[in-house]
């Protein structure tokens, strides 16, 4: 191995290097390049809540790197990227469960809560789930067809907004198209839906 | 030649099909030049900024399909900012104005809008194929108008583009009258579609060879399509989920069976690993089968999968195959021609998915193979040592090991010599991609033996412009150039300005290049665009020359600047 090659890499000594904190932005394909200063930007950080700044390409700086790199390796949160690494094009649809967090509100409640709908596989486990977030209401369980206890008198719908901004009883799609299209769910008051004639519940079976 | 009238020359060119001939054809004298011009259908053009639409035109009137190149290949990877150009628009809009007969259009990463799509469908009668691949910039209601107007449409082939979605049932625009279709490719849209109108478009098409459907059609109604189209050769399976126990899935079982036409098998964008076994009657068959975009099929499901797949001459598949299972591949599939194996997870290092130990089995396994796309977590010398051994026929070979510089994990080395000795042992290589630790040795072997290299990718590697150099001087048939983050500067760069023109285009991003130098170059050729993308904060381009220059993309061009291009984009 040449000594050259050592100077690029294994360089521990930060101190010696004439350059200042490196950025890296990290984008996924298809996504919009305007940051929110409204700079024209290459890609938008979304995502990934553990990223770490590093710059390679400032106009002024000395090369190193392999430095560079070896920094990205260093730092103490897990997932760094570098820009465009792998190559490979719509990485992010390939294969990779990726994360869905939605907003739940609940009608009185003071405040919202968020799931991650990736890890539910089906309606019934949602449901259960937000049941035990929200525990002291219940749920109207239609695809049970079963009514569930009602604890304090109070009962809710489960609806969600989907893509096109519509308001959707929670249960008519296949589950991988709600988790597709669900922007945010609503635990409505049964009460408010009572004369809508809402009464029965939705099919579980793909619609044309 | 001269003696026989120029119908006969013509007749005779009509058996000269590939561009690369036709062009040769043509510079042999003005007579052949001009028979070949009236007579060519078919034109390439591999750069839309090296030439005008409207010289096309002139020379071509003959024309039918046109094959459009829009933005650099590292446009893939988020490295070419959005809006940099490759706009169809002014491509359309000159064919539709003319008297050219278009029938077919494919473009590579272009921006292309509904409007444009629009005007195309609307522009020429005789239109039949339309094929996008990795585009960007309309939605679904251009291809509903494509749908509509194209009386006579038989292949709408949209691959990995970013569509926005609105869901406005495209698919219910094609007429009852059109039943021409051959080939429908709508896995990347997002959207629902209406089912019952493509199960009504599926049987009133009877020569439909090619469907590929998106993640939106369920396994119930893959099963009615089947049943119309049993002469399916080529499916891609949209949802694929049920209970097995079901009485859908028996009937999607016994459908399948009749499916002994199906040659090429894709998508599975969301599948249940205990509905695979369906699949199994028809695997026997299939020449290609591209799971790579399924999510969720651990090792195991890929491996009982490919056991019965003994014809395969291209696999496409995700790295939770495993090693394992690439020792599968290579003792079944011994028609494989060419393996890509994508990355599943790539910042999970600890969940090595596949290593050197695979592609060795596939080497010694699969005698046949040319074409090669591996994404691994490590690599080391000794393997492709080994690997250029059994394998002197690859065309393509793109490795790419995650972490960018990692050396031979075994002997702490750089993979000069791994890469040094899959160049020298096939001597047909047209491309070639590099990661991992390397020097300028490396560049060295690849300029002494890949006479035959077309397009060469690097990143992170080499030492000093010696490397580039090598390639340069070496690499007679280089055609495309491209480095990122390699300490490449301006001796390189300007050594040999000349043969720039002999290719397509060179890419360089953060590496040694000065304003300076590019400046040089665009001045001493007039031949060149050399284009410079300055995304940093300081919105206005300084003037030192001596500042290194983020992204350099050059390209050869007959007709000078180009007029689209964005505010951050510095034409020299």
């Amino acid at each position: 191995m040449s000594s050259e090659n050592g100077k690029r890499l294994l360089e521990t000594d930060a101190g010696g290097l004439n350059f200042e904190a490196t950025e890296l932005t990290l984008g996924l394909p298809g996504e919009p390049r305007v940051t929110s200063d409204g700079g024209a930007k290459l890609g938008s950080k979304r995502g990934f809540s553990e990223t770490v700044d590093l710059k390679l390409g400032d106009n002024n700086r000395e090369v190193k790197l392999g430095h560079s790199l070896q920094e990205a390796a260093k730092s103490p949160v897990s997932k760094t990227q570098v820009v465009g690494w792998p190559p490979v094009r719509g990485f992010a649809k390939r294969g990779k469960k990726s994360c869905k967090y939605v907003k739940v509100a609940v009608d009185g409640a003071p405040y919202l809560r968020k799931v991650d709908l990736e890890i539910y596989n089906s309606y019934q486990q949602l449901l259960t789930s937000l049941e035990d977030m929200f525990s002291c209401f219940t749920i109207r369980n239609y695809l049970n067809e079963k009514k569930i206890e009602q604890v304090n008198g109070i009962e809710y719908m489960p609806t969600y907004e989907d893509k096109d901004g519509d308001w959707m009883l929670v249960g008519d799609v296949p589950w991988q198209m709600f988790v597709e299209s669900c922007k945010r769910l609503r635990l409505m008051k049964s009460s408010e839906a009572v004369g809508l004639g809402l009464t029965t519940g939705p099919k579980y079976s793909s619609t044309n | 030649m001269n003696y026989f009238p120029d119908e006969v020359v013509e007749h005779v060119f009509d058996f000269i099909t590939s561009h690369k001939d036709r062009n040769s054809v043509s510079l042999v004298c003005k007579s052949w030049y001009k028979i070949e011009r009236y007579s060519r259908q078919r034109v390439f053009i591999g750069n839309c900024y090296s030439i005008t639409p409207q010289r096309l035109i002139a020379r071509f009137p003959g024309l039918k399909s046109l094959t459009l190149k829009g933005k650099p290949h590292f446009a893939d990877f988020n490295l070419v900012p959005h809006d940099w150009g490759g706009f169809v628009d002014p491509w359309i809009k000159a064919l539709a104005k003319s008297r050219i007969g278009l029938e077919e259009l494919r473009l590579k990463r272009m921006v292309v809008s509904d409007d444009s799509l629009e005007l195309l469908s609307k522009s020429f009668p005789n239109f039949k194929s339309l094929v996008l691949v990795s585009c960007e910039g309309f939605t679904t209601d251009g291809v509903a108008a494509i749908a509509a107007n194209c009386r006579f449409l038989r292949e709408l082939d949209l691959q990995e583009n970013e569509v926005e979605d609105h869901r406005g049932h495209w698919l219910s625009c094609f007429p009852e009258s059109c039943t021409s279709l051959v080939s429908l490719n709508f896995a990347c849209l997002k959207g629902e579609i209406n089912l019952a109108s493509l199960e009504r478009l599926v049987a009133r098409s009877p020569n439909l060879k090619s469907l590929r459907l998106n993640r939106m059609v369920p396994l119930d109604t893959l099963q009615k399509l089947l049943m119309r189209a049993p002469q399916l050769v080529d499916l891609g399976i949209g949802s694929y989920v049920d209970d097995p126990s079901s009485e859908v899935f028996s009937k999607l079982k016994a459908v399948i069976q009749l499916c002994n036409s199906i040659r090429s098998l894709s998508g599975f964008l969301e599948v249940a690993p205990c509905c695979m076994s369906a699949i199994y009657p028809i695997c026997e068959n299939l020449t290609f089968l591209n799971l790579s975009y399924a999510p969720g099929l651990q090792g195991n499901d890929l491996t009982k999968l490919v056991q019965h797949c003994r014809k395969l001459q291209r696999l496409w598949i995700l790295d939770c195959i495993g090693d394992k299972g690439l020792g599968v591949v290579a003792s079944t599939c011994k028609e494989l021609q060419e393996l890509r194996v994508f990355p599943s997870d790539p910042f999970d290092a600890g969940n090595a998915a596949v290593t050197e130990e695979g592609l060795v089995l596939i080497s010694a396994g699969c005698p046949k193979l040319n074409s090669l796309l591996y994404f691994c977590h490590q690599m080391t010398n000794a393997a492709l040592i080994t690997v250029a051994k059994n394998c002197t026929n690859f065309i393509r070979f793109r490795l790419c090991i995650l972490d960018p510089v990692k050396a031979d994990p075994v002997t702490n080395q750089p993979l000069d010599e791994g890469f040094g000795a899959i160049v020298r042992s096939n001597k047909s290589l047209k491309r070639l991609s590099l990661s991992g630790l390397l020097t300028d040795q490396v560049f060295l072997y690849i300029g002494m033996y890949a006479k035959k290299l077309e397009m060469l990718s690097i990143a992170f590697a080499g030492d000093s412009n010696k490397g580039m150099l090598y390639v340069l001087n070496g690499c007679k048939k280089l055609r495309k150039l491209e480095i990122r983050d390699c300490p490449f500067g301006d001796v390189a760069l300007l050594e040999d300005m000349g043969k720039y023109e002999t290719m397509r285009s060179l890419w360089m991003s953060s590496c040694e290049v000065t304003l300076g130098a590019c400046k040089i170059l665009a001045k001493k050729m007039p031949s060149l665009n050399v284009e410079i993308i300055n995304e940093s904060e300081q919105l206005e381009f300084s003037l030192d020359d001596r500042l290194l220059v983020d992204k350099m993309y050059l390209y050869r061009t007959l007709v000078g600047h180009r007029k689209d291009k964005p505010e951050y984009v510095l034409l020299l």
